[in-house]
């Protein structure tokens, strides 16, 4: 982690409305929000939300940079696309909740037990893998994740999908060992480490 | 005129031949309205129906009655040179308000009679008018004040080939304006401040040969009418020479709030707190000398600027400005982004609690937010100001509600105080009493035109002190004909909105003084010719007429009887209404001209079940109302009668004792919403109406009669659908209360 993480930011100046102008996906996009608040009336997990997309905007304008990045919220974003549907200022809010998501968990800041984020690893780690998803081994992993008794309730209350799943060919049981993923894994792998080389000198990141 | 030679037209047209006996209505004219020529006619407005009524005319007919469709019909084909016209309703307010059944077809019938004997009855007792002969002809163009919209009404006012006298204060051209460093933009693509324009403008207006510029100089005396006002122009020296006009613009402008009254936002506390006006100052200064704005207390470089919007407006506790000045959200953008220009790395915040940007500033608001400004919804509490030092803003964040925020190390705070307008006296204040809209005392008030009229010595004001009449409806107009008011003195505004206000106030003051000069009325009832005429050996100097005038358009002369100025009469009959002793008529509408269309109709006996009820019903909303409901197809109670009025303010209460004492079994008046959100086209007319209602009671009491035997309804024009359903129900009260003791005496 680099010294960015552990900078002072000042309330309600711009030094944090700047860094994530920088480091933050459509970042840029933050200070064109007018303070609307239809983003957070549209959300359909709006009441689950610790702070709505509104909110965020505001903090990040305030300089709530801690407040921002430990957050749970932009973790509960299910990408309906409502928000940006409806924005009248055109903001890529979805992909702005991702872009501080990403940026918060590159800090390490994101909230480690938040189970959205610890899927996503989970989904990355086991696509690039092979470069293609193994799902059996994705579901058995998500369902196991907090341990094999929750992992065995989990499996039960799911088992007719599953069992519907396994009798019209939608899931092979088998896809631990025949899993084979995609062409040129070697190839994929170096792309990706490339680009992440890419992305941390860009934001300062350290290796 | 010499023989009165009646004419009486029944038109059988539009179905009037169908539903009604027009034989028998011809009859009633010629029996009970005393008519000499009674004619009926298939298709009275086509060519052989006029032609038929010229060719009488030219046999010496000259009162017309028109037996057909509403007055607000055909309007222009049933015109006649020097002819009086009394319109017969038949149709609209007769025929279509009624069912087409056989068994509705006596009380139609019954109520077409009626209104023929009416319009007969009015047609004895008026005559064609003819034009104000003490109108003056002089079509120069008075504006008074010299900043944008002032300059910019003279412009017009000379392009449209009038001549113009400008009146400053001062001793420079410019205004407000000559002192921005830059303006909101006006042009494409609406993202960065542009230059004012101010030299040009000052520039076109010395070298117009239509305008006659007066520096340093004052009006001290105004009096006359529109087409004869006599303006004393006196300079700072005391010179003064008398000028004639026909009409004034009076652009006198505004000025900003006094952030003196806000201690709390630090204002004179350090000299970091300045408000608009002052930030435009410092920009200025520092272009003339071409260096970056500094910190006013040291000198030192500005690295953040906080923006304070509503600072003294919008203020509901009463201390303050109550309203919202429209141009400040606007104008804090335009100077956040001076320092944006000067440095993208000064941090500009504009803390607000409603963002309004009209006009294209929402396209400015969002030229700002990409160059960085920031903007915060919040309610500032307080400004610390610790000397020389940075300062701190206190405040409640709307969107995080933290009561606690605090925006620390500002160097700069801005104001947004908004505008006061400087209209003068206000004259409804009596004199020693506070003036809460000015927030001073009224004494302290300084007189911008120094009218000589009666009721004071400037315009009248509509609310927060602006001198409009009405906001929406008739802008410019205030209540004083042939004078229009324009820029941020009628409400608050922006340069871009005064120069359209200046444009709309010089063609208004050019229809005036054309008008004038002609002897017809201004607005609202445009081009009429009929003036208020009162009949002095009758008059007990009362003086309701001189106070109620809605326009102060009556003066007194030496021996203190009421003079009237016919050219600032809008014709309302609002004076007559006022007389108790009634000696005040114009030529064709009097207490005499209504009083006896009341007493023309046939009014049955108390066994007959048919009562009758008067209605008297504004002209320029439900009598119009009226009409739409019988065109929409609406129907109700065949026992009205109505009469149109020009406006509540003109009647008389002697039409109502009158109706009442002849049997009628009710009266209503259909007028206009009066008070704060009044939509009476005489502004005051209504309301007055209202209050000499109000004392109805004691009349009805005298009498021995019901309380409910007269009502006063708020009708608009839009009022389509609910007309019909007053009359019925008050119809249904009137068969309830039952039928008035008052018949056959």
């Amino acid at each position: 982690m680099g010294d960015i993480n552990t900078a002072m930011t000042e309330q309600y100046r711009n030094n944090f409305l700047k860094e994530v102008e920088a480091n933050v996906e459509e970042g840029q996009w933050v200070k064109m929000c007018m303070q609307c608040g239809v983003c957070s009336g549209s959300c359909p997990l709006g009441p689950a939300w610790e702070h709505p997309p509104q909110e965020i905007f505001m903090m990040i304008r305030a300089g709530r940079r801690d407040e921002v990045l430990k957050s749970e919220s932009m973790w509960m974003c299910t990408s309906c696309y409502n928000c940006i549907v409806r924005c009248p200022r055109e903001l890529p809010i979805t992909h702005i909740m991702h872009g501080l998501a990403n940026y918060a968990h590159r800090l390490g800041l994101a909230p480690k037990m938040n189970p959205t984020r610890r899927f996503a690893k989970m989904f990355w780690n086991n696509l690039t893998k092979s470069g293609r998803v193994n799902e059996i081994e994705l579901s058995v992993g998500l369902y196991f994740m907090d341990g094999f008794k929750t992992g065995i309730a989990r499996a039960w209350a799911m088992k007719d999908i599953g069992i519907g799943m396994l009798k019209t060919g939608r899931l092979n049981p088998f896809g631990f060992v025949t899993h084979k993923g995609c062409k040129d894994k070697k190839g994929i792998h170096k792309m990706l480490k490339k680009a992440r080389e890419i992305e941390d000198r860009r934001k300062g990141f350290a290796a | 005129m010499a023989d009165m030679k009646i004419g009486a037209y029944v038109c059988q047209g539009c179905g009037l031949g169908e539903r009604l006996d027009t034989k028998a209505l011809a009859l009633v004219a010629q029996k009970d309205g005393k008519a000499h020529i009674v004619r009926e006619h298939e298709f009275l407005c086509n060519g052989q129906g006029l032609e038929m009524i010229q060719k009488d005319i030219a046999e010496g007919v000259n009162r017309v009655v028109i037996g057909a469709c509403s007055r607000r019909a055909k309007a222009e084909a049933f015109s006649f040179e020097n002819v009086a016209v009394s319109r017969v309703n038949l149709r609209e307010q007769v025929i279509w308000s009624q069912p087409a059944t056989e068994e509705a077809r006596e009380l139609t019938q019954e109520m077409a009679a009626d209104y023929m004997r009416m319009g007969c009855a009015e047609a004895k007792k008026v005559s064609a008018p003819i034009p104000n002969p003490e109108h003056g002809t002089d079509r120069r163009i008075l504006v008074v004040g010299g900043g944008v919209t002032g300059m910019t009404a003279a412009l017009e006012a000379a392009r449209a080939g009038y001549d113009v006298l400008l009146v400053e204060k001062t001793g420079a051209l410019g205004g407000f304006m000559a002192r921005l460093h830059k303006r909101v933009p006006y042009r494409e693509p609406f993202a960065d401040p542009q230059a004012t324009g101010v030299e040009g403008l000052a520039a076109a207006v010395m070298k117009d040969p239509h305008i006659t510029v007066f520096l340093s100089s004052t009006t001290t005396r105004t009096s006359g009418a529109p087409g004869r006002f006599s303006v004393d122009i006196t300079t700072e020296s005391g010179q003064t020479r008398t000028e004639n006009v026909g009409a004034i613009v009076m652009a006198s402008g505004f000025t900003p709030y006094d952030a003196g009254k806000l201690p709390e936002f630090g204002y004179g506390k350090s000299p970091n707190v300045v408000d608009q006006a002052g930030l435009e100052a410092l920009a200025r200064d520092a272009a003339v000398k071409g260096e970056p704005m500094r910190r006013p207390s040291d000198g030192q470089e500005i690295k953040s600027v906080v923006f304070v919007q509503c600072a003294g407006q919008r203020d509901a506790t009463g201390t303050h400005l109550k309203y919202c000045s429209g141009h400040c959200c606007n104008t804090s953008i335009k100077q956040a982004m001076y320092f944006k220009e000067q440095n993208p790395d000064i941090d500009t915040a504009i803390i607000y609690t409603d963002l309004r940007t009209p006009g294209n500033g929402e396209d400015f608001y969002r030229s700002a937010q990409r160059k960085g400004v920031i903007f915060t919804k919040g309610k500032v509490a307080s400004v610390e100001a610790g000397g020389s030092g940075p300062l701190s803003v206190h405040f409640h964040d709307l969107i995080l509600d933290d009561k606690a925020a605090t925006m620390k190390d500002v160097d700069l705070v801005v104001l947004a105080t908004g505008q006061v307008p400087n209209s003068g006296v206000n004259i409804d204040v009596p004199v020693g009493a506070e003036d809460i809209d000015a927030g001073k005392p009224a004494e302290q008030a300084v007189s911008v035109l120094n009218l000589t009229y009666r009721q004071g010595p400037d315009v009248p004001q509509l609310r927060y002190g602006f001198t409009d009449s009405h906001f929406i409806c008739f802008p410019y107009e205030t209540r004083r004909t042939g004078i229009y008011t324009a820029g941020p003195v009628r409400r608050p505004m922006d340069i871009a909105q005064a120069v359209e206000d200046a444009t709309g106030a010089a063609l208004k003051a050019i229809q005036s003084a054309e008008n004038a000069s002609l002897g017809r009325a201004a607005h609202p009832r445009s081009g009429d010719l009929s003036y208020p005429s009162f009949r002095r050996e009758g008059c007990t100097q009362c003086k309701r007429c001189t106070v109620e005038c809605p326009f102060g358009a009556i003066d007194e002369d030496e021996q203190r009887y009421p003079q009237f100025n016919e050219g600032r009469c809008r014709r309302c009959g609002t004076c007559m209404g006022a007389c108790p002793v009634r000696v005040i008529s114009f030529e064709n509408y009097s207490v005499d001209s209504v009083g006896s269309q009341i007493k023309a109709v046939d009014v049955p006996d108390e066994f007959s079940e048919k009562p009758r009820i008067l209605l008297l019903a504004c002209e320029n909303d439900a009598y119009p109302a009226l009409d739409m409901a019988g065109v929409s197809g609406h129907t109700s109670s065949a026992f009205i009668r109505t009469i149109p009025v020009r406006c509540l303010g003109s009647v008389n209460m002697i039409w109502i004792t009158d109706a009442l004492n002849s049997g009628y079994d009710g009266v209503m008046l259909m007028g206009c919403r009066h008070g704060d959100e009044y939509q009476c086209h005489f502004v005051k007319g209504s309301e007055l109406a209202n209050y000499r209602m109000s004392k109805i009671d004691d009349t009805l009491k005298n009498l021995n009669l019901e309380k409910d035997r007269v009502r006063v309804l708020e009708v608009a024009i839009a009022d389509i659908g609910r007309v019909p359903e007053l009359i019925n129900d008050y119809a249904a009260k009137i068969k309830e209360i039952g039928m008035s003791p008052f018949k056959g005496f």
